[in-house]
C-alpha cells in the first residue's frame, strides 16, 4: 500500500486529508471524532475576536435533484470564548501527536493582537498557524477576513507581524475574491508565509424563494452575501490553484499550497494532488456526509496510488502540472473529431440536437438503409416497435471541428469519443505563428490568407 | 415547492361511490419527491421515441421536463392538448407496449415511468379543478357526438376548442363510458372519468345522458338537427357462447361494472372460473380475487396466445390466480339453480386460423369438470349492432371508416372500439380516433357553404 503520510511545510500528518477551519473543526470532542474516523489532520475553527452568530447561516444549491452542490454560508468565527478553544487545542494535540493539528486566526490589523494570539497558539503545542484572510462576510466588514486578503500591503503586513514572531509553520489562506490570486500569494511570500493554502470562500447570493420571495439563507426578512463553497466550485479552485504553481515568483518560493474547494471524493483530492498540492483540506462534504467519508478517501487514494505505481504523496503532486499551459502555447494544429459508437448510442439525439442547435451541424440523422433523414415522425405509426427503427446520429467527420459538445452531453460511457486524427494543418503555436508572422492577428486578409494555405475550411 | 399534496386515492374513499379497500388502486400516486426524481431521470430526449410510440403523439419529454422544473400545471396542459383524456390514459394505457416500451432507457436500465409521472402532472390539475382549455370562437356550427366513451369525449372537446357547438349523448346515466364502467376501480377510479366528462362541459359541451340512439330515424332526426354527427359506440355485451347452461354465466363487463358502480351485486362465490384470457378476463378476474374467491381461468389455446398484455399475465398470477390452458368449457352444471361446475375439454393446437394463431381442437374423450360456485365469461365483445340498423357500411361486425374517421354516410364519424382503422382496441387509441375526426369535422365544417342546420 502507498504511504499517504505528508510533511507539508514541516506540519506531518499519516494522510493529506485535513478538515478545513469551518464548523467540521469547531470543537475538541468534534477533532477528537474526526481523528478517530482517520482525517491526517484539522484546522481549528478560526479563533479571534469575539463574535455573535445568528440563524439561519447556510444555503443549499440542488440542480436537478441532487442537493448541496454547493452550500454559502453566512457564518463567523468561533464564537466560543478564545480560552475554551485553546484548552480543547492543547488537549486534541496532546492525545493525537500523529496529527496535523493547525490553528485558525484572525484578529485585528494590529502587531499587538497578532502578538497576543500567536503566543496563546504557540503554547496549545499546536503544529502550525493558519492565518484566515479570506472571509468573505461578516469578519471583513470588521477589517478582517477578505478584508485583508484582498489588499496585497495589509496581506504582506499582517503575516510578517505573524511570522516575525512565531517559530510555527505559518500558512496563509488566500480569498478567491480577487482578479489575480497571484497577488495576494506574492504578498504573503512577501511577508514571511511558509504555505498557501487555497481557496476560500467564494462571494455569493445563493437563490430566492420563489413562494415567499425572501433571498435565502432567510435571516429574519434579510439576505446578505455569504460564502460559496462545495463540489460546484472545484473547477476555480483548481484553476487558482495551478495558477499559483505556474506562477514564477510563487515556484521561486518554494512553499507548498494547500488546496480546497470542493473536494468530495478521493479522486476530487488527487486532482488537486496532481496539479500540485502539498495536502488537501474538506469542509462541505464533512457537512454533507459526516466525518466517515475519509475512510474511502484514504482507501480510494491509496488504491489508485497503487494502481498507478506511485509510492509515496510527493510521487503524485504536481505530476499534472507540466500539462498547464498558456492559449498561445496550443498546437493549431492538433484535430480531434467526434466518434460516436453504433453500439453503444441508444438514440436519445441528444448529441444531434446539440451540434445541430448551438455547434457546428455536422451530426446527421440516419435511418437504418443509409438514408439521411430528417427528426421527426409518422403520426398514424405508433407502438414500442418504432423504437427499433430510430435513425442513428452519425458524425460528418470532414465538417467536425472537434469542439467536443456532443462528447459531453451523451449520457452513455464511452459512447462519443474524441478521436485523434492526422492533422491537414501545420503543428504550430499562436505564439510561434504571430512571432513569424505578425499581420496574421492583425488582418482578416493576412488571415483568410494561411487558411487558405493550411486548407483551413470554415464550415 | 408549492403544496402538492395529493389526494391519494388509494385511501380515499370515493364521494358517492361506495368504496372498497381491497379494490384500492395498485399502484399509489407518486409523491412530489419520487416524480421530481424519476422526472430527472429522464434524458430529454430530443425527436424521441416515446412521443412516436404514443398513439395521441403526447410531448412526452417536454412534460417529463414541466415536472422536473415545478411547471405542474404546464406538464399537464402539454399532456392534455395532445390526449384531453390524459389522466385516464395515464392509468390504463399499456405503457410497456407504447411510450416505456420506446423509452431508449431500455437499453441501459429501467425506462422512465412516463404513465405515473403523466397520472402526477394530470392529477395536479384535476384536483384543483383547473380547466386547462377554453371553447374557441363560436363557429355556429353543431355537432353531435354518440357515445360519451374515450372516443366521444375526445371528439367533444377538440371541436369545442374550435368553436363548435357540441351535444354529448349518452345512453347511460354516467358519462365517460368504458373509463367509467369498464376499468377497474384498481387501475382507475370512477372520479377521474368523470372529471372527464366535467372538463368537456366546462367547454360547454352539452352532456345529455340517458339519451340512447337505436336506429335509422334517430340518427336522420340528429342529421336533420347537427351538421355533423360523430358515433362512439364503443361494443356490446360478452357474446352468448352458445353451451348447455348458458343462462348461469355471469356477463364479465357487467361483473366489472357492478364492481365499481354497486358492488353489493357481487356474488359472493368463493370458487369462480373465469372463462377468456384477454385484459377483460384478467380484471374480472382479480375483482373476484380480491373479495377473497379462489379463481381459476379457462383459456382454449396456451399463454403463448393469449390477447392478454403479458405484463397483466404476470400481475393475474401475481394476484394468486389460477390458470388452465388448452380448456374449454362445454357446458355448466348446476344443480337447483346454483352453479356447481363447469364441464370442460381438453383442448390440442392444430395449424394456424385465419389469425395466424394455431386453432385449438377439442381433444375427444378428454371431459372433466372444474367445480366451482359461479362462472364469469369474459371471451370478447359483441360488436355494435346498431352499425347495421343504421345502414352504416360494416366489415366484420366494425363500422367502416376512411381514414378521416369517415363513415359510409355523409356527415357521419365514427370512432373507438366500433371501428378498427389501427391495430388493437384501446382508450388512448380512441382519444386519437376523436383527434383525427374532430380534424375531418372541423375541416368539413369550415368548407360548407350551407347554411348551419338548427
Amino acid at each position: 500500500m502507498a504511504d499517504l503520510s505528508v510533511n507539508f511545510a514541516g506540519i506531518r500528518a499519516p494522510n493529506p486529508f485535513w478538515l478545513a477551519s469551518a464548523p467540521p473543526t469547531n470543537s475538541g470532542a468534534q477533532i477528537h471524532r474526526a481523528f478517530e474516523h482517520g482525517w491526517g489532520g484539522a484546522v481549528w475553527k478560526t479563533i479571534g475576536a469575539p463574535v455573535l452568530n445568528i440563524s439561519n447561516r447556510y444555503g443549499g444549491l440542488t440542480i436537478g435533484g441532487q442537493r448541496l452542490l454547493a452550500i454559502n454560508n453566512v457564518e463567523l468565527i468561533s464564537d466560543r470564548p478564545l480560552d475554551v478553544n485553546l484548552r480543547e487545542i492543547a488537549e486534541i494535540k496532546r492525545l493525537w501527536p500523529d496529527r496535523a493539528v493547525i490553528v485558525s486566526a484572525m484578529v485585528d490589523a494590529s502587531p499587538e493582537a497578532w502578538r497576543e494570539i500567536v503566543m496563546m497558539i504557540e503554547d496549545t503545542g499546536a503544529d502550525g498557524i493558519e492565518l484566515n484572510y479570506g472571509c468573505p462576510q461578516g469578519m471583513s466588514e470588521r477589517g478582517m477576513g477578505a478584508a485583508v486578503g484582498q489588499v496585497p500591503e495589509m496581506c504582506e503586513l499582517n503575516t510578517h507581524w505573524v511570522t516575525s514572531i512565531t517559530k510555527l509553520p505559518v500558512i496563509v489562506k488566500l480569498t478567491p475574491n480577487v482578479t489575480h490570486i497571484t497577488e495576494p500569494a506574492h504578498a504573503a511570500i512577501a511577508g514571511g508565509a511558509n504555505a498557501l493554502s487555497l481557496i476560500n470562500t467564494i462571494n455569493s447570493v445563493m437563490s430566492v424563494d420563489l413562494d415567499t420571495l425572501q433571498i435565502t439563507p432567510n435571516i429574519g426578512g434579510r439576505g446578505t452575501h455569504g460564502g460559496y463553497a462545495g463540489p460546484a466550485v472545484k473547477p476555480i479552485a483548481l484553476n487558482m490553484l495551478t495558477e499559483l504553481l505556474t506562477d514564477e515568483g510563487v515556484l521561486r518560493s518554494g512553499v507548498p499550497v494547500c488546496g480546497m474547494g470542493g473536494i468530495v471524493t478521493w479522486k476530487d483530492a488527487a486532482e488537486f494532488l496532481l496539479l500540485g498540492a502539498g495536502a488537501v483540506q474538506v469542509c462541505t462534504a464533512a457537512m454533507h456526509y459526516g466525518y466517515r467519508i475519509v475512510e474511502d478517501m484514504i482507501d480510494g487514494l491509496g488504491n489508485w496510488m497503487d494502481d498507478k505505481g506511485f509510492a509515496t504523496i510527493a510521487d503524485v503532486s504536481g505530476r499534472a502540472l507540466p500539462q498547464m499551459s498558456s492559449f498561445g502555447q496550443l498546437d493549431l494544429g492538433y484535430q480531434a473529431v467526434a466518434r460516436i459508437d453504433p453500439d453503444k448510442c441508444i438514440q436519445c439525439n441528444l448529441c444531434y440536437v446539440a451540434c445541430n442547435d448551438t455547434a457546428h451541424q455536422c451530426i446527421d440523422l440516419v435511418a437504418g438503409n443509409g438514408v439521411r433523414v430528417d427528426p421527426g415522425y409518422d403520426v398514424r405509426v405508433n407502438g414500442r416497435a418504432v423504437a427499433d427503427t430510430r435513425p442513428t446520429p452519425v458524425v460528418r467527420e470532414p465538417d467536425c471541428v472537434g469542439c467536443a459538445l456532443c462528447a459531453n452531453v451523451c449520457p452513455v460511457d464511452g459512447c462519443i469519443t474524441m478521436v485523434s486524427v492526422p492533422s491537414t494543418q501545420e503543428n504550430i503555436s499562436w505564439d510561434a505563428l504571430t512571432a513569424q508572422r505578425p499581420e496574421i492577428a492583425t488582418s482578416w486578409d493576412a488571415m483568410m490568407a494561411y487558411r487558405k494555405e493550411q486548407g483551413i475550411e470554415i464550415h | 415547492m408549492t403544496d402538492h399534496a395529493l389526494v391519494d386515492d388509494a385511501q380515499t374513499p370515493h364521494a358517492g361511490f361506495p368504496f372498497d379497500p381491497r379494490f384500492a388502486p395498485t399502484h399509489p400516486p407518486l409523491s412530489a419527491h419520487e416524480a421530481a426524481v424519476e422526472a430527472n431521470r429522464c434524458l430529454y430526449c430530443y425527436d424521441a421515441p416515446c412521443i412516436q410510440a404514443c398513439p395521441t403523439h403526447i410531448d412526452i419529454p417536454t412534460f417529463i421536463r414541466k415536472i422536473a422544473t415545478d411547471n405542474l400545471r404546464g406538464s399537464a396542459r402539454t399532456i392534455l392538448e395532445a390526449n384531453f383524456l390524459g389522466g385516464t390514459c395515464a392509468r390504463v394505457c399499456p405503457v410497456e407496449e407504447l411510450c416505456e416500451g420506446a423509452c431508449v432507457l431500455n437499453s441501459e436500465e429501467k425506462p422512465i415511468a412516463i404513465g405515473r409521472l403523466q397520472r402526477h402532472a394530470v392529477d395536479h390539475v384535476q384536483e384543483r379543478g383547473l380547466q386547462m382549455f377554453t371553447a374557441g370562437t363560436p363557429t355556429g356550427r353543431k355537432v353531435a357526438v354518440v357515445g360519451s366513451g374515450p372516443a366521444g369525449l375526445s371528439v367533444s372537446a377538440e371541436l369545442a376548442k374550435l368553436g363548435h357547438a357540441v351535444t354529448l349523448l349518452e345512453k347511460r346515466e354516467l358519462g365517460g363510458g368504458l373509463s367509467t364502467y369498464g376499468i377497474i376501480v384498481l387501475r382507475e377510479p370512477v372520479e377521474v372519468s368523470l372529471q372527464e366528462v366535467e372538463a368537456v362541459q366546462a367547454l360547454g359541451v352539452t352532456v345529455e345522458t340517458g339519451r340512447e340512439l337505436t336506429d335509422q330515424a334517430g340518427l336522420t332526426a340528429l342529421l336533420d338537427e347537427y351538421d355533423a354527427v360523430f358515433l362512439g359506440l364503443g361494443l356490446g355485451a360478452v357474446p352468448a357462447m352458445g353451451i348447455p347452461g348458458e343462462e348461469h354465466l355471469i356477463d364479465g363487463l357487467q361483473y366489472i361494472e357492478d364492481s365499481k358502480i354497486a358492488p353489493d351485486c357481487l356474488p359472493d362465490a368463493v370458487n369462480i372460473v373465469v372463462i377468456g384470457a384477454g385484459n377483460t378476463a384478467i380484471d374480472a378476474a382479480t375483482i373476484a380475487r380480491r373479495r377473497g374467491a379462489d379463481v381459476t381461468m379457462l383459456y382454449r389455446r396456451t399463454d403463448s396466445e393469449m390477447t392478454a398484455y403479458r405484463h397483466e399475465y404476470e400481475f393475474a398470477l401475481s394476484e394468486g390466480i389460477q390458470y388452465r390452458f388448452l380448456t374449454q368449457p362445454v357446458r355448466v352444471i348446476s344443480e337447483d339453480g346454483k352453479v356447481t361446475g363447469v364441464e370442460c375439454v381438453k383442448m390440442v393446437l392444430g395449424v394456424p386460423d385465419t389469425g395466424g394463431r394455431p386453432r385449438p381442437n377439442p381433444l375427444p374423450g378428454s371431459e372433466f369438470v372444474v367445480p366451482c360456485d359461479a362462472v364469469i365469461s369474459a371471451i370478447g365483445q359483441e360488436k355494435p349492432a346498431l352499425a347495421n340498423e343504421l345502414g352504416l357500411d360494416v366489415s366484420g361486425g366494425y363500422i367502416v371508416v376512411n381514414h378521416d374517421m369517415q363513415t359510409s354516410l355523409p356527415r357521419v364519424y365514427a370512432g373507438g372500439d366500433c371501428v378498427r382503422l389501427r391495430g388493437t382496441a384501446s382508450t388512448v387509441m380512441a382519444v386519437q380516433d376523436g383527434k383525427y375526426a374532430a380534424v375531418a369535422i372541423h375541416q368539413q365544417l369550415s368548407q360548407t357553404q350551407e347554411a348551419p342546420h338548427g
